[in-house]
């Protein structure tokens, strides 16, 4: 037989409704190599048991004709995502402990489609991050080292821990969430696929809120075909999220490989930054060239106002994220840290449980909206992002289908290389995703090629809102002329 | 606009976060460079804009104002750091 993690998800479930393998022999495979890529930290919290008493049911489930659309397929689950009675911490000190007693819609979706929990992922914490260096349980390595290098790099973030965990094929598949880039970057970095859905495509509710007008969940996995179906089972209208979208939804999957004959694809001169590496600008052109040889159109559009979505961002989340924080208490649940009375108590629980990235965003966002500061910082924050969705809503009236840009403006660097530098300069690895979560758009990220050193370089499709269908398209479009990349194994 | 160190110990004090004289210093700067990042918004005629309050246009949906959880005390209090009979425990707030 060969290695069963080698297969796709895709793969994986043809075979197991064709009963070439058990799920059983499929989750013990994934057991194995998890083990094995214990060095990459890309898990937080591994749940074998659970593994294989859902792999058991899902056998059951198979040989009674019962099988779900995720039967047995093993997958990793951000530990953002509320799971009952597992280590849910956000990658934060100060939920230490916390299980929860609920499930989260997504993880609950997942499930009930047949799919098995392998573990919990590392992320940043409380998402707040573009490395995956901010989390409680240290840094992610990458999968993926530079040629000839034994340099161990940042996967990215925040969902680090999902993106090299489908590098390093020990999972199927990963949930992830994106609140300025987080699913998005990390796909880029690590050579997998991912995509944000459109902002109300997923239920939010059971996900540890960061900043509850852009967090959005989403798939992140090995091609455009297995994102497709993770993000089919992973979407609902809720009735515990109010802003989750009731309209039906699609079968991504059938999307794959259909012509893009006739699709116009913008490309927006905003994105062409200065100082920009050649080796992006050229990945870019070769996007733009294989769209164009598949039939596509390819106009010029101008997104003018795309250079303030970062700063907006900077106020807009850190100020949703000093309220939805505001619970971290020591009073309900996780961490508490002993105090001479009640303030002094939340005050040394608070200090201990949050890092210094965290904290970090909790004073700007207290601040944009303390007494005063309020119109000059959040309410300005939010007119310009009315701005910057219109931009997008210009060229979509104008008969753009979607938009091609480069995912991040450089490969994955060193692990603890960013550390001396300013806030600002970590932030700016999002400084082309950052744009579809302000309009509330869906944007996927495909690996397109490899730099010079080696290391895997992707591509954003934007698209219209609740139009994942055609960001699936294109992205198979452009994976079927470049190819999929995996890490050679050093672990 | 930039802060000073005492800004950031009553923002912090107002966040419920105790810093260190360090920590405060330090943080002076890093919010300082966040806050000169943003500053460029200025630049940016917002006249006549209505700031975004949705990302898609749906009307809210209601739900029928009935109760439709509750009588889990023991779940509520399951995580607490410190509980008894499934009441959080606090230090004493009133003499």
């Amino acid at each position: 037989m060969t290695d069963l993690t080698s297969l796709t998800l895709a793969e994986a479930r043809d075979a197991l409704k064709a009963k070439s393998f058990t799920a059983v022999e499929l989750t013990d495979a994934y057991l194995a190599a998890m083990e094995k890529a214990r060095v990459l930290n890309a898990y937080v919290t591994e749940t074998p048991e659970k593994a294989r008493e859902m792999a058991k049911a899902s056998d059951a489930r198979i040989a009674a004709g019962k099988a779900g659309a995720l039967e047995g397929l093993p997958l990793g689950i951000k530990d953002l995502y509320a799971t009952k009675g597992v280590h849910t911490q956000a990658c934060s000190h100060i939920l230490d402990g916390f299980e929860p007693t609920y499930e989260s819609t997504v993880s609950a979706n997942l499930w009930a489609d047949g799919a098995v929990m392998l573990g919990k992922l590392n992320m940043d914490e409380f998402a707040m991050g573009s490395s995956n260096e901010t989390s409680h349980y240290g840094a992610v390595v990458n999968p993926w080292r530079r040629n000839g290098s034994d340099v161990n790099l940042v996967p990215g973030g925040s969902s680090g821990g999902s993106a090299a965990a489908v590098a390093a094929r020990i999972c199927l598949g990963a949930t992830a969430t994106d609140t300025g880039g987080s699913i998005r970057q990390p796909a880029a970095f690590t050579g997998t696929t991912g995509i944000k859905p459109t902002y109300g495509r997923c239920s939010r509710w059971g996900l540890v809120a960061f900043a509850s007008s852009l967090d959005q969940a989403g798939p992140i996995a090995r091609d455009a075909r297995d994102t497709a179906i993770l993000l089919k089972s992973m979407a609902s209208v809720d009735p515990k999220d109010t802003t989750s979208v009731d309209l039906p939804v699609p079968d991504y999957e059938a999307a794959i490989g259909k012509s893009v004959k006739g699709l116009r694809i913008g490309i927006p001169k905003e994105y062409r930054l200065d100082g920009m590496p050649a080796e992006i600008d050229a990945l870019w052109q070769k996007g733009i060239d294989i769209l164009r040889e598949a039939g596509a159109e390819i106009v010029d559009i101008s997104l003018p106002h795309t250079k303030y979505a970062l700063p907006a961002y900077y106020i807009v989340a850190p100020a949703e994220a000093s309220s939805n924080l505001a619970r971290y208490d020591g009073v309900r649940y996780g961490l508490r840290v002993p105090g001479s009375d009640i303030i002094d108590m939340y005050e040394n629980t608070r200090a201990a449980g949050f890092g210094a990235e965290v904290k970090r965003r909790i004073l700007i966002g207290t601040y944009v909206l303390s007494a005063g500061y309020y119109d000059a910082y959040y309410l300005r924050a939010q007119k310009v992002r009315t701005l910057i969705k219109r931009d997008f809503e210009t060229v979509y009236a104008a008969g753009v289908d979607a938009i091609l840009t480069p995912a991040t403006p450089s490969a994955a660097f060193g692990i603890g290389e960013k550390a001396d530098a300013d806030p600002v300069e970590m932030y700016l690895n999002d400084v082309f995703t950052v744009t579809v979560n302000m309009a509330g758009l869906p944007g996927l990220a495909v690996p397109a090629g490899l730099s010079a050193e080696g290391l895997p370089l992707g591509l954003q499709l934007i698209g219209r809102p609740f139009d994942e269908e055609t960001l699936f398209t294109l992205g198979s479009a452009i994976e079927k002329a470049v190819g999929t990349f995996v890490p050679k194994q050093w672990w | 606009m930039s802060v000073d160190t005492a800004t950031v110990r009553r923002v912090a004090r107002l966040a419920r976060i105790k810093v260190t004289n360090d920590e405060a210093e330090r943080m002076t700067y890093e919010l300082n460079s966040i806050l000169g990042f943003v500053e460029q918004l200025d630049e940016v005629d917002i006249s006549g804009v209505e700031p975004m309050t949705s990302v898609v246009s749906v009307k809210m949906r209601r739900r029928q104002d009935v109760v439709t959880d509750g009588e889990d005390a023991e779940g509520v209090t399951a995580n607490a750091p410190v509980s008894e009979d499934n009441f959080f425990l606090v230090p004493k707030v009133v003499e």
